[in-house]
């Protein structure tokens, strides 16, 4: 008897598609692993036993009956509960929305739904999606399967641990500035942060509009393409999602680096901890080996990242959550924490009388100045390879008190949203048992690329095998 | 730099502790103290960017489509009148 939570989601299609595996036994067996181990690391804010045991019955009937089904149909996946879901609790992982039961589904739910994905639940994360170690949740930390002294990585916390725990096949995410990218890598896993405006963020609890990327983590490259090919697309209901053709992201993913150049801006490299630097330099390495040529290349304005962007996003956070008034659903604005409190107060500051030029006008000149760096380097090279972290996984409480010594650990994932590039985040190697990630970001809508080459390098590492000790 | 903190809650329709108010006092003027980096940079002749996709005056055809209910639409509220949201008084008449 083959373990159901080891496959990968090709592979579980392929034996739902096959009759060999039920979706109803794939279902169960990954229900059991979320109710088991979620008391340990509370990855989970709400758990839909009974939503997924009725969309499995639903897929297995399909499948009985012959029918055409996407490769998607009988996964069971984790949504981060900040998008909507019609019918089931979405707290946004804050106590302003605790009950809050929404009336209609997030776009990406709706295109998940018509792939016949199983939801397992709602997977917790930093409250509102602010912050990058999941310490920020109305409803507790959730811990690193590989270590659980240490944050998983946020805010995509909740989705990052139920996957690398085997909870779910895959869970999606939201990536402002790197809360995909970040959990990925300190879980070894695959994240992908998208071109702004592949994904709709409609029915998607707003952090910063301009910035807010829509994307999921994945055990392998080739499953994070299949989720794309279901999420992808134009959306009337996001006047920022493009109308750019969505292609089958799978297509021609055994393709390999042949010829492909790829550049290393000395910017992220410098001053990075030495046996991080290695860990990538040597996955580099690999890819030059497969016929990949590598470039030295610069980005000027990298420095300029984190604070353009502590000054964009909470000014856009203060005028999304200006809509949190208890009137037409929700608590008041005493119910938010200290970090929504934090950021709002931050932003209307930034956006107030007189102080508007100074910040946030400077802020939005220096990311077209920041977004120019990216396009020129992209005449010159097919994509860039940088870390996604400065450090390994930290424990919890070593930044909670010094909100300045957070923000900077986005210091290599901030640039990409304010440049609306997309970037994937894969496995790179592990440093005394911790998970270590690298990004590969390339020009806008080049998805199908960044997932060749990640592919290329998975193929060589295969360090989706890996697991937590749990 | 310092922020003045009550000034920008009462903006921002917040109430803070006085200890929230004490502690971000200190944690902003130290994360604006790093904003000032950016004044290192000469932006005088660079356009601001507001919208990375290029996209301009996206809207579509003025036709009704179904949305929400009235029903739906007051699922979540705490307060609710006659099929309305129900909302404290702003004016109150002075006695």
């Amino acid at each position: 008897m083959i373990d159901l939570t080891q496959l990968t989601i090709k592979e579980a299609g392929e034996q739902l598609k096959a009759k060999q595996v039920k979706a109803t036994e794939l279902t169960e067996a990954y229900l059991d692993r979320a109710q088991k181990f979620n008391k340990k690391l509370n990855a989970f804010i709400t758990i839909t036993e009974d939503i997924a045991k009725e969309q499995a019955r639903k897929v297995d009937e399909l499948i009985a009956d012959n029918q055409q089904l996407s490769p998607l149909a009988g996964i069971p996946i984790g949504l981060k509960d900040n998008y909507l879901t019609n019918g089931i609790k979405t707290t946004a992982a804050s106590k302003v929305l605790e009950d809050y039961i929404p009336v209609y589904d997030a776009t990406a739910v709706t295109r998940l739904k018509d792939a016949n994905v199983v939801f397992v639940g709602k997977t917790n994360h930093d409250a509102w999606a602010h912050g990058g170690s999941g310490e920020n949740s109305d409803f507790g930390n959730t811990l690193n399967p590989y270590d659980v002294t240490r944050v998983p990585g946020g805010s995509s916390s909740g989705s990052a641990a139920a996957l690398a725990a085997d909870m779910c096949m895959a869970a999606t995410g939201t990536d402002t500035g790197g809360s995909i990218r970040l959990p990925a890598s300190f879980c070894n896993l695959v994240g992908l942060k998208p071109t702004y405006g592949r994904v709709s963020r409609y029915g998607i609890v707003a952090m910063a509009s301009s910035l807010d990327s829509i994307g999921h983590l994945t055990k392998t490259v080739y499953d994070s393409a299949l989720i794309l090919n279901a999420t992808a697309g134009h959306d009337e209901m996001d006047s920022t999602t493009s109308t750019e053709a969505v292609i089958d992201y799978t297509q021609d993913i055994e393709r390999g680096v042949r010829g492909i150049k790829i550049g290393i801006p000395k910017e992220y490299f410098e001053g990075l901890d030495a046996k991080i630097k290695k860990v990538i330099m040597d996955a580099v390495k690999k890819l030059e080996s497969l016929g990949a040529e590598i470039v030295d290349v610069s980005l000027p304005h990298t420095e300029y990242g984190v604070a353009t962007y502590y000054i964009i996003q909470p000014s856009e956070v203060s005028s999304n959550l200006a809509r949190y008034d208890g009137i037409r659903y929700g608590s008041g604005r005493e119910a938010f924490g200290s970090e929504a409190k934090r950021r709002i107060i931050l932003g209307t500051f930034t956006l107030s009388s007189g102080y508007y030029d100074a910040y946030y006008l400077k802020a939005m000149k220096v990311r077209r100045l920041i977004r120019e760096d990216f396009t020129k380097t992209f005449e010159k090279v097919d994509c860039i390879i940088a870390p996604v972290s400065p450090t390994l996984p930290f424990k919890f409480g070593e930044k909670a008190n010094d909100p300045l010594q957070m923000y900077l650990a986005d210091i290599y994932t901030v640039n990409m949203n304010l440049a609306g590039v997309p970037s994937l985040a894969i496995p790179a190697g592990f440093i005394d048992g911790l998970p270590v990630g690298m990004q590969i970001i390339g020009p806008d809508f080049t998805e199908k690329q960044l997932y060749q080459i990640g592919f290329a390098h998975e193929q060589e590492a295969q360090l989706y095998k890996e697991r937590p000790k749990i | 730099m310092k922020i003045d903190i009550a000034h920008v809650a009462k903006l921002a329709n917040l109430k803070l502790t006085p200890k929230e108010e004490k502690d971000f006092e200190k944690q902003l003027s130290a994360i604006l103290d790093y904003f000032k980096d950016l004044q290192k940079l000469n932006t005088e002749k660079v356009e601001p960017i507001s919208n990375i996709t290029g996209l301009q005056n996206v809207s579509r055809e003025d036709e009704p489509k179904p949305s929400l209910s009235q029903e739906d639409a007051l699922k979540n509220a705490p307060k609710i009148h006659n099929g309305f949201f129900e909302v404290d008084a702003i004016f109150q008449e002075n006695e």
